[in-house]
């Protein structure tokens, strides 16, 4: 059983890396990050099956992280889609790099 | 004074400066928003905010001098490494907040809430200097960036602004994620998120080849890379400092920076010192990495503040480098380091934020050339931090002392760094094409014609002129400072303190 969580917690968190780094699209982005957060969420709820409530309490704390997180995130992006129109990344390069 | 963590009445005791600060600042929220938005209510809610700075202060002082200390080890830290980088931390609020009093205007924004977010954004790195769990370090790491996230789309109506925040705030979160995992890969090993904890567990049953234990490391150093900004995890620094306001990039390029090592170093050390044969390779090439690649593209920079983007970039490097000797040596040449690099730096965006023009990124090296003779004492105060960020000696004041104890905690560490160090002695030379190319342009060229010589305010004078101050006070009279430094730099080690380790 843990065995099998943790296997699919790093095909998500995989899944998760490869569409921040392939995606343009901001908003898409963000979900792949938060992928990446509620993957590392169930690997912490099955380690805690065999450690302890610990790594209940902190999946706890990463969803509200993460919330706090959306919140400033997607008013980022509004206030760029204000200026710009567009949410695409490669639109978006007024700055190098 | 001791603190019983166990109870939550010490516990509660025990972040007591951290409360005065996040009650002050969510006062001054609301402070902030009673009022329309203009110059004089942001001035108001700014010096508010100073004030609060300096009753958080007083309080670590006041635990600090009454060796403040934990009944046995918690969550929590309470030692004199954590009241020394959190006066690090609110020196650089304070800085921030009296260059943005005055800046902020100028870029025409007058949000008094940016000065509450620095404070919450304080708050954050004195939690990541005091935290002994993982999930402490996650939290701060996470109070620290988020309010940083809005600092840097504080200025509404640029379209660079907005542009450099989504990417830093969208890379911010990405290296969270990694950092997330490795926290639980290293959980998952050993049972426990507790520094101490994983540390002896490590030692107790020999986990230092564990393969889970060494993948969580090599997340983590992804992780803290981002937030650091160590090569190859630097890319969005340039673009995001060079977009923010002067004061926020100081504020970024210093204090974010000092408060992401701060929990590296204690994590490092603390829990994952018996794990060097997992991290050292790592933190090496990337030590390297970021020493050589900032150096480097610093020198084609023209922009100052995308310059001083790349030379903090580069002093992550050489921070990284006492991160490697892992020794308390280099837990006090970090300490000395980040005193010498904050006053430095906020000298020179002192310097910046005065010459700075509204709707640009900031001035760029023709800005300076000639300062000398229009306006000798901006140029004298800007060449001083220029020469303490080369490290020279004597002009260049603490910045060479600070280089001299990394240096001097590379060759005695038992890790065998000689090669590191002569890498950061070779680097340094480089970075003198930049840093004195600035000091040229402003000593040796003729000002051009038209070019503005604005006047300096008073808050934005007062930082200058303590920073540069103190800068060359430390540089005359470094011993003070270095055995402050080696008093507070008791982060033990856990194979030291650890009960198992002998049977090792």
């Amino acid at each position: 059983m843990l065995a099998e969580s943790l296997a699919l917690s790093a095909a998500l968190f995989t899944i998760g890396v490869v569409g921040v780094l392939v995606r343009r699209n901001a908003i898409i982005v963000f979900m792949c990050v938060e992928l990446m957060l509620n993957a590392v969420n169930l690997s912490f709820v099955a380690l805690a099956r065999a450690h302890g409530t610990a790594g209940q309490v902190f999946a706890i704390f990463v969803m509200t992280v993460a919330a706090a997180e959306a919140a400033v995130g997607l008013a980022i992006i509004i206030a760029i889609f204000r200026h710009v129109r567009t949410v695409n990344l490669k639109n978006i390069n007024l700055l190098r790099g | 004074m001791t603190f019983d963590l166990a109870l939550p009445s010490g516990l509660l005791g025990a972040v007591a400066p951290e409360l005065i600060l996040i009650v002050g600042a969510m006062a001054l929220t609301l402070l902030a928003a009673w009022r329309p938005e203009t110059d004089a209510h942001q001035r108001s809610v700014g010096k508010a905010a100073l004030w609060l700075l300096a009753l958080t202060a007083a309080a670590v002082v006041m635990y600090a001098a009454r060796g403040a200390s934990a009944a046995a080890p918690g969550i929590i830290a309470v030692d004199g490494f954590r009241w020394a980088a959190d006066l690090v931390f609110l020196a650089a609020a304070a800085a921030t907040i009296a260059l943005g009093i005055e800046s902020n205007p100028k870029d025409r924004f007058v949000t008094a809430e940016s000065h509450v977010l620095v404070l919450l954004s304080a708050v954050g790195m004195m939690i990541l200097a005091a935290a002994r769990d993982l999930m402490i370090v996650f939290l701060g790491i996470e109070t620290m960036s988020i309010a940083v996230y809005v600092l840097a789309a504080m200025d509404r109506r640029s379209v660079r602004a907005a542009e450099g925040a989504l990417k830093y705030f969208l890379l911010g979160a990405f290296a969270s994620a990694f950092l997330l995992y490795g926290i639980a890969l290293v959980y998952g090993a050993t049972g426990s998120t507790n520094l101490a904890v994983i540390g002896e567990t490590i030692a107790r049953f020999g986990l230092t080849g564990h393969t889970m234990i060494s993948i969580g490391i090599a997340m983590l150093l992804v992780g803290f890379g981002f937030k650091v900004a160590a090569v190859p995890f630097h890319m969005w620094a340039p673009d995001v400092y060079e977009a923010a306001p002067a004061p926020i990039t100081a504020f970024m390029a210093v204090a974010v920076k000092a408060g992401a090592f701060a929990a590296l170093l204690r994590v490092w050390i603390e829990s994952l010192s018996m794990m060097d044969a997992a991290w050292l390779a790592p933190v090496w090439w990337v030590a390297v990495a970021t020493m050589v690649v900032g150096n480097l593209i610093a020198l084609s920079q023209r922009n100052v503040k995308r310059l001083l983007a790349y030379s903090s970039i580069v002093h992550a490097g050489y921070l990284l480098v006492a991160v490697a000797a892992g020794t308390s040596l280099g837990t006090s040449a970090f300490l000395f380091y980040i005193v010498a690099y904050t006053l430095a730096n906020f000298g020179a965006f002192a310097v910046v934020a005065a010459l700075g023009e509204p709707g640009t990124t900031g001035p760029a090296i023709p800005d300076f050339e000639g300062l000398w003779s229009t306006r000798p004492w901006l140029a004298v105060g800007f060449g001083v931090c220029m020469l303490a960020l080369l490290g020279l000696p004597v002009f260049g004041g603490a910045g060479f002392f600070a280089k001299w104890y990394v240096l001097q905690a590379a060759v005695t560490s038992p890790h065998g760094l000689v090669l590191l160090a002569v890498i950061l002695v070779l680097t340094s030379v480089v970075s003198a094409g930049y840093y004195l190319d600035l000091v040229r342009a402003m000593f040796m060229r003729p000002r051009p014609e038209g070019a503005r010589n604005p006047a300096v305010p008073p808050y934005t004078r007062v930082v200058l002129v303590t920073s540069v101050a103190l800068l060359l006070a430390i540089g005359l009279f470094p011993g003070a400072l270095a055995t402050w430094a080696r008093k507070n730099a008791a982060v033990t080690p856990s194979a030291a303190r650890s009960p198992f380790a002998q049977g090792r």
